[in-house]
C-alpha cells in the first residue's frame, strides 16, 4: 500500500511537476525531478504525517495541561498516557479536598449540643463539645467523631423517635447531618457501641473529676478563705476591742480621780493597753491584707471555674461567689468598725493628750507655784500651810478666770472651729459616704448579679423541669400510642399466625393421610408385584432350565457344525478335504429330534462325505489350466470336431486376446456367451471370491469347452453345495443358539 | 476330463508317431526290396501313416460327438 502511495505520489508528482514545471525543458526535469520527485513527494508524506502526529500529541498534552478532567480521561482510556503526561507536565494535582460537608457537621453538632444543652444529657454535651475540638482540628480522628457522632446519631435518633412531635423538626437538621456525615465519609467505621459508650464514660468520668476537683478547688479556696476572713475578721475584732478597751481605760484614766500609786497602775495598765491595741491593729491591718489576697484568689478561681462553664458546677459557683460576696462584705463592715473605733480612739486620746496637756500645764503651774508639792496633791491638804493655801486659792482663782476667759474664747473659736469641723466633717462625710456609697454600690451590684445569676439558675431550673415534664407528658403519651398500636399488631399478628398455623396443620394433616394412603397402596403394589415378580421367577427359572437343555443342545448342534466347518478347512491346495462323514454323522448325533438339521445333513453330496471336497482356492488354481484347455478347443463342439478344427481352435486361442478378467454384467447377452467372453467373467469372480457365478458362467460354455471344464465344473458343484449346506447348517446352528442364548 | 485332452493328444502324437515310423519303415523295405530304392514308397509309407495317425487322432478328438445311429425298428403290433 505504501507502495502504491508512493507510485500514486509518483505520477501525481511527476503530472504536477511537468504541468507546472519550468517550461523550457519540462521532460527533462521532470525526467530529473523523477528520481527525486518520489523521493520529495514521499518526503512531503512522511514530514506531513509526523507533523500531524506530533501535532494531535502536542495539542493533547497543552488541553490536558489545561483541564485535569480531560487528563484523567486520556490517562484511563490509554494507557502508559500517566507516565507521557507525567514526563510533559508533572504529577496531576490531587483531587480537591472535600471539606465543605464536614465544615457543616460541626455547626449542626453545636445545634445538636445546644439541643442536648437543653436535654437531660449534659455528659453528651460534654462529649460533643469535646468531640467538637478533634473535628475542628481535622480529620485526624474522623473515625471516634463520626461513630460518636454516628452513635449520638443513633442515640438523638431514638430518642427523637420517642419524641417525635416535640422534637420532628430537630430531626432533618439531625438526619441531615447524619447524610451529610454518611455522605462524606463513607470510608469510616462505626465505632462499636461499648468504645462510645466506654468513652462516654470516660468522658463522664473527666467531667466528674473536674467537677470535683472544681468543687474541691472551690471549696479549698472557699475554706481557706474564709478561715482567713474569719481570721481578719476575729483580728478586727480583737483590734476593736482593744481599741475600745483602750479608749474605756483612756477615759478612765482621765476622768477618775484615782489615788497617785493606782494611778501609775492605771497608766501602766493603760500603756499596755496601748500596745496591746497597736497590736492587735497591726495584727488585724495584716489580717486584712491576707484576707484580701484570699478573696482574690478565690475570686480568680472562681472566673477559672466560670470559663470552665460546667452547668452543674454552676450552683457550687454561685454558692462560692455568695460566700465571697458575704466575706467582702463583713471584711469591709469590720474594717469600717475598726476605722470608726479608731477614729474615736483618736478623738480620745486627743482629748486624753489635751487633758493630759491641760494637766502638765496645771502641774507646772503649780509646781511653779508650789514647787515642793508633789503631784499626789490631794493628799496633801493637811501639809499645806496658809500661804500655800491662798497661793493656790489665788492662784486658783486667776486659773478659774483664765479659764473663763479660753472657755470665753473658747466658744467663739468653737464655732469657727465646728464650722470647720462640721465642713472638714462634711468632706470627710462625703469622701466617706462616697466610699461607702461606692461600696455599697460594688457590694449592691455584686449582690443583685449574684441574685440575677441565681434567679437565671432558678428559671433555668424550672424550664429545665417544665421542660422535663413536658417531654414526660410526651413520652408518657407516645408510650401509649405505641401501646395501642403494639395491641393492634398483636392481635393482628397472633389472628395472621393463628390462621397460619391452622392452615399448616389442614395441611400439614392432609399430607399426612395421603402419605400414609401412598404407603399403603405402595405396600399393596409392592406385595403384588413381589408375588408376581416371585411367579415369574419361577417360570422364568423353569423356562430357564429348558431354555438351557436347548441352549445345550444347540451349542452341541454349533460345536459339530463347527466341526464340519474345520473338516472344509483342511483342504490342501490340490488335495481334497477329508472325508466329510465323521463330522456328518457327529451332527447327526448331535441333532437326533431336530428336522431340520438332519434333512439338511442327509442333503449333503454323498461325494463329500466319502471323498472330501475341494477348497475354493485350488478350484481357483485349476480354473486357469481350464481356461486354457478351454481357450485352446473353443471352436471345437459337435458339427466341428477334425483335427483341422483343432489347429484352427489352436491359432483362434493363440491370436485372440481378451481381457484377463472382465466384471460380468447383471444380465447376460447372446453375445456374451462367447466362450473368451465367458471364461473372462469366470476369472473375474473366481478372483472375487464368487466360485457359484464362476461355475454358472463355466456352465454356459458349449462344445468341447464344456467337456473340458466339465470336471471343474462337478468339482465347483460339488463345493458350493457342500459349503451351502454347512453355512445352513452353522447358521442353524447359530440361530439356534442365538435363540436360546437370548431366552429369559 | 482336463487331462483327456492331454492324454489324448500324448496317445494321437504317439500313435502317429508309431504309424509314420512304422510306414516309414515299410515303405524303406518296399523301396529297398521292390522298388529298386525308389524314395517314393518311403514317403509314400510314411504319408500312409501320417494318414492313418490323423485318422486315428481325429476319431480320437471325434469320438465324444460321434452318434451311433441304431435301426430301430417298430413292429406293427405296438404302434396299434
Amino acid at each position: 500500500m505504501l507502495r502504491v502511495c508512493l507510485k500514486g505520489a509518483n505520477s501525481a508528482a511527476r503530472k504536477c511537476l511537468c504541468g507546472n514545471g519550468v517550461p523550457l525543458h519540462p521532460l527533462q526535469q521532470c525526467r530529473s525531478y523523477t528520481s527525486g520527485g518520489s523521493g520529495s513527494s514521499a518526503g512531503k508524506i512522511v514530514a506531513a504525517s509526523v507533523l500531524t502526529v506530533g501535532g494531535g500529541v502536542g495539542g493533547t498534552i497543552l488541553y490536558a495541561n489545561w483541564d485535569p478532567k480531560f487528563r484523567a480521561n486520556v490517562e484511563k482510556s490509554i494507557p502508559y498516557s500517566d507516565q507521557v503526561f507525567g514526563l510533559a507536565l508533572g504529577p496531576a494535582a490531587p483531587p480537591p479536598v472535600i471539606n465543605k460537608p464536614r465544615k457543616v457537621e460541626p455547626v449542626q453538632i453545636s445545634s445538636m449540643s445546644e439541643m442536648w444543652k437543653d436535654s437531660k444529657q449534659p455528659k453528651a454535651k460534654e462529649v460533643e463539645k469535646k468531640a467538637e475540638q478533634p473535628d475542628a482540628e481535622g480529620p485526624p480522628a474522623p473515625a471516634p467523631q463520626e461513630t460518636l457522632e454516628g452513635e449520638a446519631c443513633v442515640f438523638v435518633a431514638m430518642i427523637l423517635s420517642a419524641e417525635q412531635n416535640v422534637l420532628s423538626v430537630f430531626c432533618i437538621p439531625l438526619a441531615a447531618a447524619k447524610c451529610t456525615e454518611c455522605e462524606h465519609e463513607p470510608a469510616v467505621k462505626e465505632r462499636p457501641e461499648g468504645e462510645v459508650a466506654a468513652r462516654l464514660a470516660e468522658q463522664d468520668k473527666a467531667e466528674q473529676d473536674l467537677l470535683t476537683s472544681l468543687s474541691s478547688n472551690l471549696e479549698d479556696a472557699l475554706g481557706s478563705t474564709a478561715k482567713v476572713t474569719l481570721q481578719a475578721i476575729g483580728a478586727q475584732e480583737a483590734a476593736l476591742q482593744a481599741i475600745a478597751q483602750h479608749t474605756r481605760q483612756l477615759r478612765e484614766a482621765m476622768e477618775a480621780e484615782a489615788p497617785p500609786d493606782k494611778k501609775s497602775t492605771q497608766w501602766r495598765v493603760l500603756e499596755d493597753a496601748l500596745s496591746e491595741r497597736s497590736r492587735s491593729v497591726d495584727e488585724a491591718g495584716a489580717a486584712v491584707l491576707k484576707a484580701k489576697a484570699e478573696l482574690d484568689k478565690l475570686r480568680g478561681v472562681i472566673d477559672g471555674a466560670k470559663h470552665l462553664k460546667i452547668a452543674a458546677a454552676r450552683p457550687s459557683i454561685l454558692a462560692a461567689e455568695e460566700n465571697l460576696h458575704s466575706m467582702v462584705v463583713d471584711l469591709d463592715s469590720v474594717v469600717t468598725r475598726v476605722q470608726t473605733a479608731q477614729s474615736e480612739a483618736k478623738i480620745v486620746s486627743q482629748y486624753s493628750e489635751l487633758v493630759n496637756e491641760a494637766k502638765a500645764q496645771f502641774q507646772k503651774e503649780l509646781n511653779s507655784i508650789t514647787p515642793e508639792i508633789q503631784a499626789n496633791w490631794k493628799g496633801l491638804t493637811g501639809k499645806l500651810t496658809q500661804d500655800d493655801l491662798n497661793s493656790l486659792i489665788a492662784h486658783a482663782h486667776r486659773r478659774i478666770d483664765q479659764m473663763n476667759r479660753e472657755l470665753a474664747e473658747q466658744r467663739v473659736r468653737e464655732q469657727i472651729h465646728i464650722d470647720s469641723a462640721l465642713e472638714q466633717q462634711k468632706l470627710e462625710d462625703k469622701k466617706a459616704l462616697e466610699v461607702a456609697v461606692s461600696t455599697a454600690l460594688e457590694h449592691n451590684r455584686e449582690q443583685m448579679r449574684l441574685e440575677q445569676e441565681k434567679k437565671v439558675e432558678e428559671t433555668r431550673e424550672v424550664m429545665e423541669a417544665e421542660m422535663r415534664t413536658q417531654l414526660r407528658r410526651q413520652a408518657a403519651a407516645h408510650t401509649d400510642h405505641l401501646r395501642d398500636v403494639l395491641k393492634v399488631q398483636e392481635q393482628e399478628l397472633r389472628s395472621e399466625a393463628e390462621e397460619i398455623l391452622n392452615s399448616s396443620l389442614m395441611e400439614k394433616e392432609t399430607e399426612y393421610r395421603r402419605l400414609t394412603q401412598d404407603q399403603l397402596d405402595s405396600f399393596t403394589l409392592d406385595m403384588n408385584a413381589a408375588y408376581a415378580r416371585l411367579k415369574g421367577m419361577e417360570e422364568a427359572i423353569d423356562s430357564h432350565v429348558i431354555a438351557e437343555e436347548e441352549a445345550r443342545k444347540a451349542h452341541q448342534l454349533w460345536l459339530s457344525v463347527e466341526a464340519l466347518n474345520y473338516t472344509l478347512k483342511t483342504a490342501a491346495l490340490n488335495d481334497p478335504t477329508e472325508p466329510l462323514e465323521g463330522a456328518v454323522q457327529a451332527i447327526k448325533e448331535s441333532c437326533a429330534e431336530d428336522e431340520f438339521a438332519q434333512a439338511l445333513a442327509t442333503a449333503l453330496p454323498s461325494e463329500s462325505l466319502s471323498r472330501g471336497v475341494y477348497s475354493e482356492a485350488s478350484l481357483r488354481a485349476r480354473f486357469y489350466a481350464i481356461r486354457q484347455l478351454a481357450r485352446r478347443v473353443a471352436l471345437i463342439d459337435e458339427t466341428r470336431n477334425s483335427l483341422y478344427q483343432y489347429f484352427l481352435s489352436y491359432l483362434q486361442a493363440m491370436l485372440l486376446f481378451e481381457k484377463a478378467q472382465e466384471a460380468p454384467p447383471a444380465k447376460l447377452s447372446a453375445e456374451d456367451l462367447d466362450t473368451f467372453k465367458l471364461l473372462s467373467y469366470a476369472a473375474y469372480s473366481l478372483e472375487h471370491g464368487d466360485l457359484e457365478l464362476a461355475a454358472k458362467l463355466v456352465n454356459q460354455l458349449k462344445g468341447e469347452s464344456r467337456r473340458v471344464a466339465q470336471d471343474w465344473l462337478k468339482e465347483a458343484r460339488l463345493t458350493l453345495e457342500t459349503k451351502q449346506v454347512v453355512s445352513l447348517l452353522s447358521a442353524y446352528a447359530n440361530a439356534v443358539g442365538l435363540g436360546t442364548t437370548m431366552a429369559p | 476330463m482336463a487331462n483327456e485332452h492331454g492324454q489324448k493328444w500324448d496317445r494321437c502324437l504317439a500313435d502317429s508317431a508309431v504309424k509314420i515310423a512304422t510306414g516309414l519303415g515299410v515303405g524303406i523295405v518296399f523301396s529297398v526290396l521292390f522298388f529298386k530304392r525308389r524314395t517314393w514308397p518311403v514317403a509314400f509309407g510314411s504319408g500312409v501313416g501320417l494318414g492313418m495317425g490323423y485318422s486315428n487322432c481325429q476319431q480320437d478328438f471325434k469320438s465324444p460327438y460321434q452318434l451311433h445311429g441304431h435301426r430301430v425298428k417298430v413292429s406293427k403290433s405296438h404302434t396299434s
